[in-house]
C-alpha cells in the first residue's frame, strides 16, 4: 500500500518533469486594482481568469491585492524581486507604478490591461471597444421605438469617446435615420463615481425622448441603470456583464474579457510566445463581446440576436470595419 | 411653447431633487457654524451616512431602519468631531478633514468585507428604498393650464425625504430665530465668553449643535444613497458636502438664504446636464466645465466682497478657552 503511493508520487514526478521540459517553467503573478479582486466586475473577471488558468495548468499565481496607490507600486516590485513572471497589473490606474517596476527590472515580463506603456518588458493589452460597442449599438437600434438613443459618457476623453463612436455607428448601421445624444457626467476622477449625477443625466435623456442609454462611465453607470428601472426605459452596461443588475431593465452588456487576456498573458509566457508591445483583444480575439444570459433573454428576440450574432460574423471576417475614435480622436465614419 | 414650458418644469424638478441633500447638510452646517464650530466634516458624515443606510437597508430590507442607522452613525462621527475640538480644542478643519479621509477609506473597506461586490452594497429593490409619492388629485387637477402640469410634474412625484429637506429649512429658522435655544447657539458662535458669564455652557451647547448637525447629514446620506439612488458606491456623495459649505458661506448664514443658495447650485447642475451639446443663440455651446465651475466662483466672486459681504460668525473656528 506504501509502495503503491511511493511509486505514484514518483510516477507523478516524471509526469511534471517531462511537462516541464516541454513548457517553460513559470511563476506568474497578479496585482489587482483597488477595488478588490471581488468586485464583480474588472478584477472579478481576471481573478476567474486566473483561476481557469490554474485549474488548467496546475500552476499557482501569487496575488497582490493593494489598497492603495502607493501599495501598487511596492506589489509589482516586490513581486519581480521574488522571481515572479509575467506579472499582470489591472487597469489603466497601474501605467505609472508599472512603468517604474519594469525600469527596475528589466529581465521580468510586466503585462498591463488596458493601457500603454512605452517599456521593452512590457505587453500592454488593449481593448478594441468600438466593436462591442458597435454590436449593443445595433441592439439599441433594432430595440428602439423612439429612434433616439443616448450615450452616457464618463469625462469627455478620447478613452471613453471610442465607446460613444463605437455605439453611434452600430446604430446607424441598423438605422440611419436614428438620433444619438452624447452627455457625460463631469470632468474630473468624480465623474467615475457619482451615481446621482449619472442618474439625473440619464433622466434627462429618457425625458428628451431617448429609449435606450449606453452608460461607460464607471459607478456613475450604476445610476444610469437605476433612472432606467425607475423610468421603465433601457440601458446598456459596460466593461462587466452587469444584465443582472437590474434584470428586466439592462438590454445588455458590452463586455471586456480581462480574463481572457490575464488567461494569455500566462499561457503564452508558458509555451514561449509572450512578446511585449501591443496586444489588440477585439471580437476575434474574445476579448469583447456582447453579452446574452437569462436575465436580457426576454428582453432580445431570436430575430434581433441572430442579426447581432451576423454583425458580430462580418466584423470578424473584416466585412465591417468599426473606425476607432482613437485613431484620429474624431467619430467621421 | 407647451414643450418649453415642459423642459423648464422637467429641469426644476430635476433642481429639487438634486438640491435636496444640498439644503439638509448646509442646515446641518449652518447649527455647526452658528455655534461656532467649522464643519468641513460634512462630506464624510453623509457619506459614512449612505453607507450605513445602504447597508442596513439591503440586509433589514427597511429604508427606515436604513435612516435610523444613518443617523446614529453620523451623528457618532459628529461627536468624534466634537471630542477633538469642543472637548480637546483640536484644530476643526483638521478635524473634519480627517472625518472624511476616515470615512472614505472605511465604507469602502467594510463595503468590501460584508459584501465583496468591490465596496459596493448590494443594488435594493424598490421595497427598501424611499420612492417616489404621488399627490391626491394629480390626475383631476392635470386639465387646469399650467397650474396643472405645473402640479403633477413640479410639486407631486417626489419622495419623502425630498418634502422633508424644504420642511426643515421653516423649522431650522424657527429653531434659530425664535427659540430661546437659538438665542444661545447663536450666541455661542459670535461671543462664547458671554454666555459662559451668563452661567451657560459653552461645551454643551456646541456639543448639541454638532449633534442637530449629526441627525441632518445622516438623512442627507440617506437620501444620496437610498431614495435618490439605490445603492452605496465608493465617495458617491462626489462632495457635495462642500458645495454645501460653499451655499452655506454664499446664503450668509441664514437658513431661508441658505436653502436659495442651494436651489441655485442645483439648478446650475440640473441646467447643465440639459445645456450639453446645446448651442445657445447668440452664445455658442456653453463648455459643462463652465456651469461646473459655477458655484464655486460664485462663491470666491462673494467672499471677494463683489456681492456684499459675508460675514461668519465671530467664534467660528476658535475653540473656546475658559479663562481662568
Amino acid at each position: 500500500m506504501k509502495l503503491n503511493k511511493i511509486t505514484m508520487a514518483i510516477a507523478a514526478a516524471a509526469v511534471v518533469l517531462t511537462a516541464s521540459t516541454v513548457q517553460a517553467e513559470i511563476q506568474p503573478a497578479v496585482v489587482y486594482d483597488k477595488a478588490g479582486k471581488f468586485d464583480k466586475s474588472f478584477n472579478e473577471a481576471v481573478f476567474n481568469g486566473i483561476k481557469r488558468f490554474t485549474a488548467d495548468t496546475g500552476i499557482s499565481v501569487r496575488e497582490v491585492e493593494p489598497t492603495n496607490e502607493v501599495q501598487v507600486e511596492q506589489g509589482l516590485k516586490k513581486l519581480a524581486k521574488r522571481g515572479n513572471s509575467p506579472i499582470v497589473g489591472v487597469g489603466f490606474n497601474q501605467a505609472n507604478a508599472l512603468s517604474a517596476a519594469a525600469q527596475a527590472y528589466p529581465n521580468t515580463q510586466f503585462t498591463l490591461i488596458d493601457m500603454v506603456v512605452p517599456e521593452a518588458n512590457v505587453q500592454n493589452v488593449v481593448f478594441r471597444s468600438q466593436e462591442g460597442s458597435f454590436l449593443v449599438g445595433a441592439l439599441a437600434a433594432m430595440k428602439s421605438q423612439t429612434g433616439k438613443v443616448g450615450f452616457i459618457g464618463g469625462i469627455e476623453i478620447p478613452l471613453i469617446s471610442v465607446f460613444g463612436c463605437g455605439f453611434e455607428q452600430g446604430a446607424k448601421h441598423i438605422n440611419a435615420d436614428i438620433e444619438v445624444v452624447y452627455s457625460f457626467v463631469g470632468s474630473t476622477g468624480a465623474a467615475f463615481a457619482n451615481p446621482s449625477k449619472g442618474g439625473e443625466i440619464a433622466r434627462s435623456q429618457y425625458e428628451a425622448g431617448a429609449d435606450i442609454i449606453f452608460a461607460a462611465a464607471g459607478s456613475s453607470g450604476n445610476g444610469v441603470i437605476q433612472a432606467a428601472a425607475d423610468m421603465g426605459k433601457l440601458a446598456i452596461g459596460v466593461d462587466s456583464n452587469q444584465n443582472y443588475l437590474q434584470p428586466g431593465t439592462v438590454l445588455t452588456s458590452m463586455v471586456k474579457r480581462v480574463g481572457e487576456a490575464a488567461y494569455q498573458s500566462y499561457a503564452t509566457a508558458q509555451n514561449g510566445t509572450w512578446k511585449p508591445g501591443f496586444v489588440s483583444m477585439g471580437l476575434a480575439e474574445g476579448g469583447v463581446d456582447w453579452a446574452l444570459d437569462e436575465h436580457n433573454r426576454s428582453l432580445v428576440t431570436a430575430d434581433m440576436e441572430a442579426q447581432v450574432n451576423a454583425l458580430k460574423a462580418s466584423i470578424i471576417a473584416g466585412d465591417i470595419s468599426v473606425h476607432d475614435y482613437m485613431s484620429d480622436n474624431t467619430c467621421n465614419y | 411653447m407647451s414643450d418649453v414650458f415642459l423642459t423648464v418644469l422637467l429641469t426644476l424638478d430635476a433642481t429639487f431633487r438634486v438640491s435636496t441633500p444640498l439644503i439638509i447638510a448646509a442646515m446641518a452646517g449652518l447649527f455647526a457654524e452658528r455655534a461656532g464650530v467649522v464643519d468641513i466634516g460634512l462630506e464624510g458624515k453623509m457619506l459614512a451616512a449612505a453607507f450605513a443606510a445602504a447597508s442596513v437597508s439591503a440586509v433589514v430590507g427597511s429604508p427606515w431602519a436604513g435612516l435610523g442607522v444613518a443617523m446614529l452613525v453620523s451623528c457618532g462621527l459628529a461627536m468624534l468631531h466634537g471630542f477633538a475640538t469642543i472637548t480637546h480644542r483640536g484644530d476643526q478643519v483638521v478635524s473634519g478633514i480627517a472625518i472624511n479621509i476616515l470615512v472614505a477609506g472605511l465604507s469602502v473597506i467594510l463595503g468590501l468585507a460584508w459584501f465583496h461586490q468591490g465596496g459596493l452594497t448590494p443594488a435594493l429593490d424598490n421595497d427598501s428604498r424611499f420612492l417616489s409619492i404621488t399627490l391626491p388629485f394629480v390626475d383631476q387637477l392635470a386639465f387646469i393650464p399650467v397650474l396643472g402640469p405645473l402640479y403633477k410634474e413640479l410639486i407631486s412625484g417626489h419622495n419623502i425625504l425630498v418634502y422633508l429637506a424644504f420642511a426643515i429649512v421653516p423649522i431650522v429658522w424657527w429653531v434659530v430665530y425664535r427659540t430661546r435655544f437659538g438665542l444661545r447657539l447663536r450666541a455661542v458662535g459670535e461671543n462664547p465668553t458671554a454666555v459662559d458669564t451668563a452661567g451657560l455652557s459653552v461645551v454643551k451647547l456646541r456639543y448639541k449643535a454638532l449633534l442637530i448637525g449629526g441627525v441632518l447629514c445622516g438623512i442627507a446620506g440617506t437620501y444620496i444613497a437610498i431614495a435618490h439612488n439605490a445603492q452605496f458606491t465608493r465617495d458617491m456623495t462626489a462632495g457635495q458636502g462642500y458645495i454645501a459649505l460653499a451655499a452655506l458661506i454664499f446664503g450668509k448664514w441664514r437658513p431661508l438664504t441658505v436653502m436659495l443658495a442651494c436651489l441655485l447650485f442645483g439648478f446650475l447642475d440640473a441646467l447643465a446636464v440639459r445645456l450639453q451639446g446645446v448651442a445657445l443663440p447668440g452664445i455658442g455651446e456653453i463648455p459643462v466645465q463652465v456651469i461646473e465651475a459655477t458655484p464655486y466662483l460664485l462663491t470666491v466672486i462673494l467672499l471677494a466682497g463683489f456681492i456684499g459681504r459675508a460675514t461668519p460668525p465671530k467664534a467660528s473656528g476658535i475653540a473656546y478657552v475658559k479663562e481662568r
